[in-house]
């Protein structure tokens, strides 16, 4: 597309701040860069793979799939898969593997002005790291809680007088009661910070001590240890699957799960969602890509890669998504068998019935003859309705899904102790793998910002870093942690990734210049991307990014936001309740949100100034 | 309420009541049938519990239940002589739910009080369970709730334990790591004095790709992952 080339941003300078690619090859042929390098291939698709693979794939993309018309879901999502996932995963990894630098690095190279998208991602990666490892220290404490029969989490504990059980608990139930007073010991509010928990303290102190031993030496560490926390999914994913479909009920969830509805379709939320699913799950914008394809040799086959990496992400999403819907339909159908055995117990106690008179087959029958006979009586014994549809999309996002359903399923599993540990440390595997792609993306920019003195080892500048973090982290182990979490996960990882990762589409192809691009793909892999590449590269994907980055916006600013608590003294316990954000959470969102998205002009301003006055 | 019930077991005619008052032995039986003041419906889920394994519920498991009960009220008084003859059931019915009132040994026309055969019933609740094979849920004496079980107390909580060898082998690990690179760059600083023989028997240390020669002097290997290039950086 000639037209293209013509617009092409002027940019001088740029081949003194890149390397030739007869200098690459000199590089790649003598190994005298001292850069460092994956030991071999797997090493390096594991990484990525582990990076991109997180805990969204198991307790977000579930539930949009089943809220959005279930099998109906795939259609949006694979086709965004394929316009907006892999085009810009291959730019990334295409980008670095050729500037063989971090993100700031590699966007100051391709124009100083463009410094700015690179502190972004390093922002952005430093605010996610501070709260994905609290989720992981989260992991731990239940980890931890595992190692004993019975499970903390599957019976109430007793009252102070020992007369009954902890009335927190009795009205909720105990999982609940576990999550929130156990584990968060959770104030009802955000501006009741509630004191620092020390159980939780010490969890997080072990999450990011995990991290540090894993991370101390870059990817000379995170290389061995991605064998492990890459592939331990996969085979806890498999298990519990073969145990999943042995439960009853479990095919109940997957048919729930898949059944498509294929009007949501025409419902523009399900493309938002799809769209900013594939986004965020690819783990795209972070910076941490970039550098893990740096560490590659020049005539790395990055395309292909890209293409693997991304349907191993999409098929890593259905497999866990049926896996998680056979343990809820499993636990949906308990719950239905319990209360209907609940309600039918209480037939027979009023009638003396016999046992076993009435059972699951003839309930609806028995109980609409006992209306028509006794209809006072019935009304006044308050049976309560049971609709398995209900308990099947109960609460299946987030971290309710983990802590709350699955942790409830598990008990009623026998040997629920060996289900809790695996499950446990999938999640953990999960969430380690994707945290070492975020602290990739905070560590290399910060030696590329001349941060830490040049004779300090790799050792204490991971472990100084980490030391940090580990502190700003303490914000959320306090009674108040969940909310603040919540409030850093929709702000610092939504819209300033969004805006970045526009800003990198149009940086390469604009500003780099997409002709110049080609031509290092055809001097890497060996021939010129195909109209595909082109197409999706120059219009299609920053088209999609930009339409999905709009409605965030519009959404977001528009309306009023809300945090849900759980609030003992409300009238409607135990279902959560709606707040509205005090005043001076605005300033916190508007700092989360707009420091990152506004470094990338406000770096581009700050150069122009100080080059025209120094 | 009293009046209600008292309706209720004379007049109404509930599918599966058998309604006839079953008492055994001397007394004014009619008189103390459905005597609800003092005493106390029981509620027997015998398939819930056993499921393919229950038992029919017959004459001689009302008999063992009426001994049962009279062991646990001579356990409770000390010893006075009860016998089954003093307990007296009525209203049976499909459900397999009755009710039942003690009568004193002495006088069989006087109830033992409702406090004490709580109290005796609470006791030796386990004791009744066992005898039907039935749990705190399944034999269900209405207006007894069972007492709650102890929680379990441990001395150290189990999670502290774990979290102690986890953390055992992190800091053995990070420990293990920072030696071996002290280690590392103590032996890179140390001059070529003597070809060591490593792996390759080449003579010259490398690693990572790099000689070891080529560091000379410098303090250990500079990775250029971290490096400060100027040319890039600079704003």
């Amino acid at each position: 597309m000639g037209w293209n080339s013509r617009l092409k941003m002027p940019n001088p300078g740029l081949d003194q701040r890149v390397l030739s690619h007869a200098q690459l090859e000199k590089l790649e042929v003598e190994e005298a860069g001292e850069r460092p390098k994956w030991d071999n291939k797997a090493q390096y698709m594991l990484t990525c793979v582990g990076f991109c693979v997180g805990l969204g794939n198991v307790w977000r993309f579930p539930y949009l799939c089943q809220s959005h018309g279930g099998g109906a879901f795939m259609i949006p999502f694979l086709i965004l898969l394929v316009l907006e996932g892999i085009p810009l995963l291959h730019l990334e990894f295409a980008i670095g593997q050729r500037l063989r630098r971090g993100s700031i690095g590699v966007w100051s190279s391709i124009n100083p002005y463009m410094l700015g998208v690179g502190i972004a991602s390093m922002c952005v990666s430093l605010l996610v790291s501070l709260y994905y490892n609290t989720i992981i220290a989260w992991v731990l404490w239940y980890f931890f809680n595992s190692f004993q029969e019975p499970l903390p989490w599957s019976q109430c504990p007793v009252n102070v007088n020992r007369t009954g059980l902890e009335w927190e608990c009795e009205s909720s139930s105990p999982v609940d009661y576990f999550w929130y007073r156990n584990t968060l010991n959770i104030t009802s509010a955000i501006d009741e910070p509630g004191g620092l928990q020390w159980w939780m303290v010490l969890c997080l102190i072990s999450a990011w001590a995990v991290l540090y031993v894993c991370c101390i030496r870059g990817i000379e560490t995170t290389g061995k240890a991605v064998y492990v926390t890459s592939t331990l999914p996969y085979v806890v994913l498999t298990i519990f699957l073969i145990r999943g479909l042995t439960l009853k009920g479990s095919i109940s969830g997957i048919k729930f799960l898949f059944t498509p509805d294929l009007d949501e379709l025409s419902n523009p939320a399900t493309w938002l969602d799809a769209g900013a699913q594939v986004f965020y799950s690819f783990s795209l914008a972070f910076g941490g890509l970039i550098s893990f394809s740096s560490y590659n040799s020049v005539h790395n086959n990055c395309e292909q890669d890209a293409v693997i990496i991304s349907i191993i992400n999409a098929f890593t999403s259905i497999f866990a998504a049926t896996v998680i819907y056979t343990i809820i339909g499993f636990r949906a159908t308990q719950r239905y068998d319990d209360c209907l055995a609940g309600n039918i117990l209480t037939l027979i106690n009023m009638f003396d019935l016999p046992e076993k008179s009435i059972d699951d087959s003839n309930y609806a029958s028995s109980l609409s003859h006992l209306n028509s006979t006794y209809p006072a009586i019935i009304s006044n014994l308050q049976l309560k309705t049971c609709n398995l549809n209900t308990f099947l999309t109960e609460g299946v996002e987030g971290t309710g899904l983990a802590f709350i359903v699955f942790t409830e399923a598990i008990t009623k599993m026998p040997l629920a102790p060996l289900w809790s540990v695996l499950f446990f440390i999938m999640l953990f595997c999960l969430g380690l793998s994707s945290m070492f792609g975020n602290i990739e993306g905070v560590l290399v920019p910060l030696q590329d910002l001349k941060v830490f003195p040049k004779s300090w080892s790799k050792e204490a500048i991971s472990g100084v870093t980490c030391l940090v973090c580990c502190c700003i982290g303490l914000i959320f182990v306090q009674g108040s942690g969940n909310y603040w979490l919540a409030l850093f996960d929709s702000f610092a990882g939504s819209i300033p990734l969004l805006i970045t990762g526009f800003c990198e589409m149009v940086g390469v192809v604009y500003v780099y210049g997409i002709d110049r691009f080609n031509e290092d793909l055809k001097f890497m892999i060996g021939h010129k991307p195909n109209i595909f590449w082109q197409s999706t590269w120059r219009v299609i994907s920053p088209l999609i990014m930009l339409v999905i980055f709009l409605f965030y916006f519009a959404t977001t600013i528009s309306k009023e936001l809300f945090y849900i608590s759980w609030d003992p003294e409300s009238v409607t316990f135990p279902t959560l309740k709606q707040k509205p954000y005090p005043v001076w959470i605005y300033i916190i969102i508007f700092l989360l949100a707009g420091v990152p998205s506004l470094a990338v002009p406000g770096a581009a301003l700050f150069r122009a100034i100080w080059k025209r006055y120094c | 309420h009293f009046c209600f019930i008292l309706l209720w077991c004379y007049t109404l005619n509930v599918p599966g009541s058998k309604g006839s008052p079953l008492s055994v032995g001397a007394g004014p039986a009619l008189l103390t049938c459905c005597n609800v003041t003092d005493g106390y419906k029981v509620r027997l889920s015998i398939k819930t519990a056993l499921g393919d394994d229950a038992y029919e519920w017959s004459k001689s498991e009302l008999f063992l239940f009426r001994a049962v009960l009279a062991f646990a009220v001579q356990r409770k008084t000390n010893n006075v002589n009860y016998d089954v003859s003093n307990i007296l059931v009525c209203d049976e019915t499909e459900r397999v739910s009755f009710w039942f009132v003690v009568t004193t040994p002495d006088n069989t026309s006087e109830l033992l009080p409702k406090l004490v055969v709580e109290n005796a019933i609470r006791e030796n609740r386990h004791r009744i369970n066992s005898a039907f094979l039935l749990t705190d849920q399944t034999l269900d004496f209405v207006g007894i709730n069972p007492t709650l079980a102890a929680p379990i107390e441990y001395d150290t909580p189990p999670w502290l334990i774990v979290f102690g060898v986890v953390m055992g082998v992190v800091c053995a690990g990070i420990v293990a790591l920072l030696v071996s690179t002290f280690l590392q760059k103590k032996r890179a600083k140390k001059p070529s004095a003597d070809p060591v023989d490593d792996e390759d028997g080449s003579g010259s240390i490398a690693g990572n790709g790099i000689l070891c020669e080529s560091i000379g002097d410098k303090d250990g290997t500079y990775n250029q992952g971290f490096t400060d290039d100027d040319r890039f950086t600079k704003l």
